[in-house]
């Protein structure tokens, strides 16, 4: 843990919009590139600079795209004890960068890692953090950041600032940004720094890993999820949601009926007592379209709809509404997306 | 062993409406019920107690109201209930929140015993969060556990667990040593119905009270004034409006819906 006394409390210290660039494996996670267009624009706003910042075993083959989409600076730490992410070894490494350069704003995806980390990085350094914003602005009058975000399922927004404690700390929903390379990228700096602790100190230790398949899935994750219902009408009917998912680079879930009639396991049922989700497009096969089911997809960008019955509340919420038996239209739709593919149209 | 179970009244998200007139949540007639994850935290835990022997304690801060949730964990059968209310508390953020609720669950292991393992929900449903649990293990400096969604081993002689977690891309599989600190995942269990002994157990037991006079506290931590996000606004998203009704013979209905979709098709080499 990190030693608080050492973190200077006189806030003006605090300089630079910093982002943290999540990666796994060495692979970036596509937000940490959307947080650094937007800290351009926050930071030309604010009159700072923008900062990136990575922990891994090894991140410096980031530099490039980090310095593409404008960070001026790259705050590296490699160890091989940062191999895989784990929430205390990070959470320890961040904090002491943050102690060491003081950043007055620090964004995080609002990712499964991001949403870990943050919440531990924010306790320990004693500042605000805002969760799973979807809203960034800086107020000309104050230079305070203002954090936008859903809350009650999406009914209501907040917007939130931290006026008293540094690092002002929030995650951001993935897709929210669009990542922008800059026109002229420049070489930026990659700062190393060194940490002095060893695997042996580390307590949690990761035994295995899978990448899933049809099991438990983050359905976050994804820019297309194909969704369906009781409608749907049998689990050999779900092989159609999964190929149109599969050919949109998605992924598949369900309504809760579909689990309790066993279409689906648990794990991939949106809603309140489901998973929540945003993603760009969202289509709902057979779903009637319960609040409680609108309340885990109805930020989605982009929702469409097929319904037999044309006053289905699902429809409410949908951008483009068809009134048409599922079963029989996903077929014809995944002939003619098949066509589209191959001849382009 | 001990199972410290972190619980949260919310109102029902899902009855919340919206008067796009005054741009305010119509609460009125909203029932509180148990946040839903914490339903499973509560199932496992009591699950874990039956299993290896032990006590599960749950604590919640909030109004006295909140003692209908404690309840209902107490039907679920846990053991013992503690509230932790006091008017100092009122508007904590999530630091302030995991900073009284860090001081109430060192209360209990002061009057209860050490704890084994900690339990919280992934996130409430009405903040949606997700920092609470974190920001209390963070506190206790404990091994966090987050999105947990099985526990494959624990092993009380040599004090280790081995839990599964989702993760952005699948699942991961941790061995962490004991006392350590979990937030749950829906599809950790499926919930089964309290028994009637424990609902009898439940309808008897008495509610513990924790405040400021029994709870060494440092006031500069707590509530509104010691947060530091504060709200500057609080408004109604635009309501999303029924969009085209996309028409014409069923095989115009497939292009038109192929067109709208065509954008996100998966590019082949
Ligand atoms: C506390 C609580 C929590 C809940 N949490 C969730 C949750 O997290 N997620 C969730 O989804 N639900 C949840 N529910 C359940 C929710 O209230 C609804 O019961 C559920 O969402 C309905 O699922 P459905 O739309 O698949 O089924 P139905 O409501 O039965 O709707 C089926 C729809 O399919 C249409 N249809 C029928 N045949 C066809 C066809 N051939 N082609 C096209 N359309 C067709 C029908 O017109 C109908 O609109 C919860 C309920 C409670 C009480
Ligand atoms: N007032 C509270 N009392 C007890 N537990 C809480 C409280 N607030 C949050 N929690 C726990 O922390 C989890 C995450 O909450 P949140 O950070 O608000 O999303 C919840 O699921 C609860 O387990």
């Amino acid at each position: 843990m990190i030693d608080l006394s050492k973190k200077d409390s006189d806030i003006s210290h605090y300089k630079d919009i910093w982002v943290f660039i999540e990666q796994t494996d060495g692979k970036p996670a596509a937000v940490s590139f959307e947080l650094l267009t937007k800290a351009r624009e926050l930071a030309s706003q604010r009159g700072c600079g923008v900062v990136a910042a990575a922990v891994g075993k090894s991140v410096s083959h980031l530099a490039a795209d980090v310095f593409k989409y404008g960070a001026e600076k790259f705050y590296i730490i490699e160890n091989e004890i940062f191999a895989n992410y784990r929430t205390e070894p990070y959470r320890d490494a961040i904090c002491e960068l943050v102690i060491k350069y003081k950043p007055e704003v620090f964004l995080v995806g609002a990712t499964t890692q991001g949403r870990d980390l943050s919440g531990t990085v924010a306790t320990a350094l004693r500042t605000g953090l805002t969760a799973d914003t979807t809203g960034q602005e800086i107020d000309p009058k104050t230079g305070y950041l203002w954090m936008t975000r859903p809350t009650f399922g999406g009914n209501l927004m907040a917007t939130i600032y931290c006026p008293k404690h540094r690092p002002q700390m929030s995650t951001v929903r993935p897709g929210v940004f669009k990542a922008v390379p800059v026109d002229d990228p420049k070489e930026g700096e990659i700062i190393s720094e060194k940490i002095n602790f060893t695997e042996d100190q580390i307590v949690k230790k990761i035994l295995k890993k899978v990448i899933s398949g049809e099991g438990a899935v983050n359905l976050g994750f994804y820019d297309v999820i194909v969704s369906g219902g009781k409608g749907m009408g049998s689990k050999e009917n779900f092989g159609m949601i999964k190929e149109l998912a599969d050919l949109l680079g998605g992924t598949w879930a369900g309504s809760r009926m579909a689990v309790q009639l066993g279409y689906i396991p648990q794990s991939r049922q949106v809603g309140q007592t489901g998973q929540t989700v945003h993603p760009k497009l969202y289509i709902a096969c057979g779903i009637s379209g319960a609040i409680q089911h609108l309340v885990g997809m109805q930020t989605s960008d982009t929702i469409i709809a097929i319904n037999t019955d044309r006053e289905a509340p699902v429809f409410d919420v949908s951008n483009y509404c068809i009134v048409e038996d599922a079963v029989k239209f996903l077929p014809k739709l995944i002939e003619k997306l098949k066509n589209m593919q191959k001849f382009g149209g | 062993m001990h199972i410290l179970v972190f619980v949260k009244q919310v109102p029902d998200a899902s009855q919340v409406r919206v008067n796009y007139e005054t741009g305010t949540l119509i609460r009125e007639g909203v029932p509180a019920i148990l946040n839903p994850f914490e339903e499973h935290a509560v199932e496992e835990a009591v699950r874990l107690k039956n299993e290896y022997g032990g006590k599960v304690t749950i604590i919640t801060m909030g109004p006295p109201q909140a003692s209908e949730a404690l309840k209902q964990c107490l039907s679920r059968g846990a053991d013992k209930a503690y509230l932790l209310s006091d008017r100092i508390f009122a508007g904590s953020d999530t630091l302030a929140t995991s900073y009284a609720l860090y001081e109430g669950a060192r209360k209990i292991v002061e009057l209860e015993g050490d704890v084994d393992l900690f339990f919280a929900g992934k996130q409430a449903i009405d903040g949606d969060t997700a920092q609470t649990g974190p920001g209390i293990a963070t506190r206790f400096n404990l091994p966090l556990i987050t999105y947990l969604i099985k526990i494959d081993e624990l092993n009380l002689e040599e004090k280790y667990v081995i839990a599964t977690r989702l993760t952005e891309f699948g699942q991961e599989t941790i061995k962490a040593p004991i006392p350590v600190f979990f937030t749950v995942e829906e599809s950790l269990n499926i919930l089964s119905h309290s028994p009637l002994p424990y609902l009898i157990k439940a309808e008897k037991a008495e509610i513990e009270l924790l405040s400021g006079k029994n709870v060494p506290l440092d006031k500069e931590q707590c509530g509104l004034k010691h947060s530091p996000t504060m709200v500057k606004k609080a408004f109604t998203p635009e309501k999303r409006q029924r969009g085209a009704t996309l028409s014409g013979t069923f095989d115009d209905v497939v292009s038109q819906t192929a067109d709208k979709i065509a954008p996100f098709l998966k590019k082949v080499s």
